[in-house]
């Protein structure tokens, strides 16, 4: 790719054709990120929809495919939603705030994808290898909230606006203890970059993994995550039994689509980051012969393959959370776990030498 | 360095007319959103000038959190901009001694060559692996620890006095408490009796 450089150079002169080079090559990797993330949403839906339908004896969807072909029955179900989605008309309610109503799904869906920007897929693989990752990611995932709180404003209506609410407190909520949960990985690795979050996991097995030493740590990230992206059981910003569908119960079409999106692309870029920082990313998970060989991107897939069943599973399992309890569990439980967790691993890292080298610490420390 | 100023000089104009934008608008919904704008926008000046963790810090900080609770606080009101408007020339006095002092400091700021012998230098590009994180987190830790230490009660004292200030003792508000849900047993709640069985009359 870099060698039409020249090429830029000669049409926009030496000053502008580097700056104008470097545009075009970012956007067509920004590309090559997104096609295949949009495409994973579209079959996370669909693989949503399948297990929950195994876990209750029902069959999904099984009935669109592909040029008629009988296995691949359901398969083409998404994409039949895609058309769909996009066929449907647009409805604005009379008294909505226009404007602000179309940017709403927008400013969901932005940071969603904004954030994989820095996510590493193999120690090579990474868009943007910036030192302060970890940072841009709790950034991008903070404005999340946004697309929420404007559409349930700008719908003018009672249901929406009490999405809008709940959203918005419950994730200011958990955000506090998913940064605290975070301020312990990058203890571990002294390191904000995730390609050495990564590389500070290695060490030939699984047990060097960050889940094991900050084993609370995990479950805090990983339920705050879920929270986050407003999934169930903590999805009173919908809450189709008592608010209707919350935020979004006027959006209509492709507008509503985005917000679905946005929500999924969410739910990946939560499995992802918890595979890199806590599942060892791409890290086999033990480091010898039959299982090194496999690419690393496979070991990632895997792993976030994993964790986007638990968020299925999670859907198919809890009932959903009442508000108050909603609040309890982030600031009750979650906060103080992660506060007493930072103090014990500084306490640990300041452990002497000696002490330190003293099994198992010498696995992690 | 010409597409460099171009990324400045059109973040820059941003800022600008968002924040003239948070002054003017009637409706304050529109002007919380564009003081967002103007934050983002503002964190990517920073980012021009390589103070990636004070850029970053910014969004993460204030747009958010405290603007999310702006922004909560702001839908929820019911604003009358009549009422809002009655007292304004009762206060202009006031605000413009503020905004009069507010722009003598910025300028002393500005025009610092006049005031001091010092000339501030430009601070020198630095290599790719320098991070700001490490440097300010070595700053803060060790030369100015104390005054950071003592930031740091000084907003945990604001957030308790907030608290109590609003923590009202009400004698007559029903609540669950979680720990004593979780520790119930079986004989608390359920007696299971042996009944025989009766014959039919």
């Amino acid at each position: 790719m870099d060698s039409f450089q020249p090429l830029f150079e000669q049409l926009f002169g030496s000053e502008w054709g580097v700056p104008l080079f470097l545009l075009a090559k970012n956007l067509l990797l920004i590309l090559a990120i997104i096609i295949p993330l949009l495409l994973a949403v579209a079959y996370l839906t669909f693989a949503e929809r399948k297990i929950i339908a195994f876990m209750q004896v029902r069959v999904g969807p099984n009935r669109v495919t592909f040029f008629g072909i009988p296995w691949l029955g359901g398969w083409g179900q998404p994409i039949a939603d895609a058309v769909k989605a996009i066929m449907k008309e647009i409805i604005i309610p009379t008294g909505a705030n226009k404007f602000l109503f179309l940017l709403a799904p927008i400013l969901a869906i932005t940071p969603a994808l904004a954030a994989w920007a820095v996510v590493p897929f193999s120690p090579e693989l990474v868009l943007a290898d910036i030192n302060a990752a970890l940072l841009y990611i709790l950034a991008m995932t903070s404005l999340g909230v946004y697309g929420v709180i404007i559409a349930g404003w700008a719908s003018n209506s009672k249901y929406a606006f009490l999405g809008a609410m709940r959203s918005a407190a419950q994730v200011i909520s958990y955000e506090l203890a998913m940064g605290f949960a975070l301020v312990c990985v990058l203890m571990m690795s002294s390191s904000l970059n995730l390609g050495d979050i990564v590389a500070g996991q290695q060490g030939g097995s699984f047990l060097n993994w960050y889940m094991i030493p900050l084993f609370p740590m995990f479950l805090v990230y990983f339920i705050s995550g879920v929270a986050e992206t407003n999934r169930l059981p903590f999805d009173v910003a919908e809450g189709e039994s008592e608010i209707v569908a919350g935020f979004h119960v006027d959006y209509s079409g492709m507008a509503f689509t985005i917000f679905f999106l946005a929500e999924y692309a969410n739910m990946i870029l939560v499995a992802t980051l918890t595979s890199i920082m806590f599942l060892g990313g791409w890290l086999p998970p033990v480091d010898i012969a039959p299982f090194n060989l496999i690419p690393s991107i496979v070991w990632l897939l895997l792993k976030i393959a994993i964790m986007l069943f638990f968020f299925l599973w999670f859907r198919a399992t809890f009932p959903r959370y009442r508000y108050d309890q909603i609040m309890r569990l982030g600031w009750k439980v979650f906060i103080p776990i992660t506060l007493i967790w930072i103090v014990l691993l500084g306490a640990v890292m300041q452990l002497p030498e000696a002490a330190l080298q003293s099994f198992p610490l010498n696995l992690w420390f | 360095m010409i597409f460099q100023d171009f990324v400045f000089y059109s973040l820059a104009s941003v800022v600008i007319i968002s924040a003239l934008g948070v002054i003017t608008l009637r409706n304050p919904v529109y002007s919380v959103l564009l003081l967002v704008l103007a934050f983002v926008t503002s964190s990517g000046l920073w980012l021009l000038l390589e103070a990636e963790f004070l850029a970053i810090a910014l969004v993460v900080v204030y747009v958010g959190a405290v603007m999310v609770l702006f922004l909560f606080v702001v839908m929820m009101l019911d604003i009358n901009l009549d009422q809002m408007r009655e007292g304004f020339w009762k206060w202009f006095p006031f605000g413009a001694i503020l905004a009069f002092i507010m722009t003598v400091e910025m300028s002393m700021v500005l025009m610092s060559k006049q005031f001091s012998s010092e000339i501030i230098q430009t601070p020198e590009y630095k290599s790719v692996d320098y991070s700001n994180t490490k440097e300010l987190g070595r700053l803060i830790y060790t030369e100015y620890v104390y005054v950071f230490e003592l930031a740091a009660v000084i907003l945990l004292v604001a957030m308790v006095a907030a608290i109590a200030i609003t923590l009202r003792h009400r004698t007559d508000k029903k609540s669950s408490n979680a720990s004593r849900q979780i520790a119930v047993s079986r004989n608390e709640r359920l007696k299971v009796i042996s009944m025989p069985a009766e014959k039919k009359e």
